[in-house]
């Protein structure tokens, strides 16, 4: 119903326009944008003598597969824009915004804002808002640039679970936004492989000369978050302290289970053991490895080595006093 | 829907939309085909339920009389300037971010409204190009099973009751929905507590539930979601404590701090760097990630939490 009152003034507004492109248009199958003409073939002014209604050329839509629409002259707007899709849409932009570099941030504020003055409900935009973490202003810029003429960029990287910064040649493929977070997805000449950078992680960002090469690689599907990109991993089962069940909140997890006396025992996968090594260390004891056996071993001895460490710092805290 | 049913609702639509002035329900009846068939009883259920539903897509029929002379009967109309979508004017740049927007809702009903919003905007004459950006893909994700129900009464002004996490029953006048690292949390005022609340949509333990009419409250003019919403960020650093970070290791926290200098001997091949905080058990969290490559000289408070979640790690995690 929605899509009808769209579709007549659309019509009108595209006379003799191929089916195809409105089902493109409207996201819609040519199968269905049929039906959607019969249906609108019935409709017209009260009285419904033929000279009433609708007309629309069947013989050109069945024969060349173009539209012909006429005698709808009172539907010549769209009906407009509710207050959900207004502030769908906007949240949208906003969204977009954060990807978008400062170059392009205008363009969306202008768009936003001509939005907003004819949704003729502008208070209702301000009742959800969306938090994106993504780069600073310059690097964003930059990534842009490389991304749309087509460069090589060189990318200073910290690898979060290595605590270290790396410097390697990517070439950008796209930049997206997932779960709240900024993400730049490039071809690593480092690893000869796919691999994706969070964007407030990244350090430093240069677009090379160098046009970018052609990869024969299918970038991931984003409708079902991490959750497929995930799924091959192997599990580890944590034992989570009450303090620390919101890793089950943050991370996709196979299974969470409840354990008496609170807390929480979770099954997620893990791609990386450096990943796992830090969360462990950060949850300060608020986790333990179930399963895998041997899966805390690094954590542990790396919390060892950093305590030898602090007996000799506190001996010479002591000694200089 | 059915064929039969939207071809009825559209011709109710163009009968109310020509007519100009209010008609009557028996004028209607007569006047769209579709309700040619019905007894009187089924016409009455079926004219509500349209109207209903035009009214939930957004289409503003107006209730007056249609006869100064005889009041008692109510008419409906559409004034065409209410129902059109204004003329809007987007070049071709402002039409590309708004194509790439219709595609970022990764949530059926929401997808479903951008979806709509575009058509619309399509039907006025706007042609977006998106080529040129498609390589920017913006995503937002709302998996949370109360999303639409809280979305809608945060629309609608209506109250919901829900379970929390820790137990409690709520009942809630939601003012808004904020998304903050992915996740939603609605904030509103807390009926039980009359206090202005947050919570978040995971830690629901129930469906949340309508409890009231729409219209059922007001929203503080003054509302400011973002502000509100700022309680979830980190605070600003207020505790600035003294590091020793291992040369090209925990970067992130090397490029944040300020070269400083100490008299405590530093194990070799260490910097020394004063961070800033929010506070000491973020800072505390934060710095036993990286075990060995950081060590807390200063203040001693924030050593010894480090210390001692070092301690919990070496003789728990690892141990089944």
């Amino acid at each position: 119903m929605r899509r009808l009152l769209s579709l007549v003034p659309y019509l009108r507004e595209h006379d003799g326009v191929a089916m195809t492109q409105v089902a493109a248009a409207f996201g819609i199958s040519l199968k269905t944008l049929r039906e959607d003409l019969s249906v609108l073939w019935m409709c017209g002014m009260p009285g419904l003598t033929p000279g009433d209604l609708i007309d629309i050329d069947m013989d050109a839509v069945d024969g060349e597969g173009v539209i012909h629409l006429s005698n709808a002259d009172y539907l010549t707007r769209p009906l407009r824009l509710s207050t959900d899709e207004a502030l769908a849409l906007v949240l949208a932009l906003r969204t977009l915004r954060e990807i978008a570099g400062p170059g392009k941030r205008e363009v969306v504020d202008r768009a936003m804002k001509k939005l907003e003055a004819v949704a003729g409900n502008v208070p209702a935009t301000d009742q959800a808002s969306v938090a994106v973490t993504a780069a600073r202003d310059d690097i964003q810029a930059r990534v842009n640039d490389g991304l749309q003429r087509g460069k090589r960029l060189d990318l200073t990287y910290d690898v979060a679970s290595r605590a270290e910064t790396t410097r390697r040649l990517v070439d950008p493929l796209r930049v997206f936004v997932l779960e709240g977070y900024g993400y730049l997805e490039a071809w690593c000449y480092s690893a000869d492989a796919l691999r994706t950078f969070r964007l407030d992680r990244i350090a430093a960002v240069e677009v090379t000369p160098i046009d970018v090469a052609m990869h024969d690689v299918k970038l991931k599907d984003l409708s079902t978050g991490w959750w497929e990109a995930l799924k091959d991993a192997p599990l580890v089962t944590l034992e989570l302290q009450p303090w620390a069940t919101w890793v089950a909140e943050y991370y996709p997890t196979e299974s969470v289970s409840g354990r008496p006396g609170g807390g929480l025992i979770v099954s997620l996968h893990v791609t990386n053991p450096a990943w796992l090594r830090s969360l462990l260390l950060r949850l300060q004891g608020g986790a333990r490895v179930l399963a895998p056996e041997g899966a805390g071993d690094s954590a542990a001895e790396a919390a060892r080595e950093a305590l030898d460490q602090y007996a000799v710092l506190l001996g010479s805290i002591v000694g200089t006093r | 829907m059915a064929p039969r049913k939207t071809e009825r609702i559209l011709n109710l639509t163009i009968c109310l939309l020509v007519s100009g002035r209010y008609l009557p329900k028996s004028r209607i009846r007569e006047a769209v085909e579709g309700y040619h068939n019905l007894t009187d009883a089924a016409f009455e259920r079926t004219f509500e339920r349209d109207k209903d539903e035009l009214r939930s897509l957004g289409v503003p029929i107006e209730v007056g009389s249609f006869d100064p002379l005889f009041d008692d009967e109510p008419g409906y109309r559409i004034l065409s300037s209410e129902f059109a979508l204004p003329a809007i004017d987007l070049d071709a740049e402002e039409a590309a971010v708004v194509g790439v927007a219709a595609r970022v809702w990764q949530h059926a009903s929401m997808a479903e409204s951008t979806r709509s919003a575009l058509s619309k905007l399509r039907a006025a004459g706007v042609e977006p190009d998106t080529s040129q950006l498609a390589s920017l893909e913006p995503s937002v994700q709302a998996s949370e099973p109360g999303f639409d129900v809280l979305w809608n009464a945060v629309l609608d002004r209506a109250r919901v009751s829900f379970s929390y996490r820790d137990g409690s029953p709520r009942t809630l006048e939601p003012w808004g929905l904020t998304s903050y690292k992915g996740r939603w949390y609605v904030i509103g005022r807390d009926i039980d507590r009359a206090a202005t609340r947050m919570f978040k949509l995971s830690r629901m333990t129930s469906q949340p539930r309508r409890v009231s009419r729409a219209g059922a409250y007001l929203v503080p003019v003054d509302l400011d979601l973002r502000t509100l919403a700022r309680a979830l960020v980190p605070r600003e650093p207020s505790e600035t404590v003294l590091l020793a970070i291992r040369a090209g290791k925990a970067p992130a926290l090397a490029r944040r701090g300020e070269p400083a200098t100490t008299d405590v001997k530093v194990p070799a091949g260490f910097a020394v760097y004063a961070v800033g905080f929010g506070d000491l058990h973020s800072a505390a969290e934060e710095v036993t990630q990286y075990a060995a490559d950081v060590v807390v000289l200063e203040p001693a408070e924030l050593r010894d939490f480090v210390v001692r979640g070092l301690t919990a790690v070496a003789e728990s995690v690892g141990a089944a």
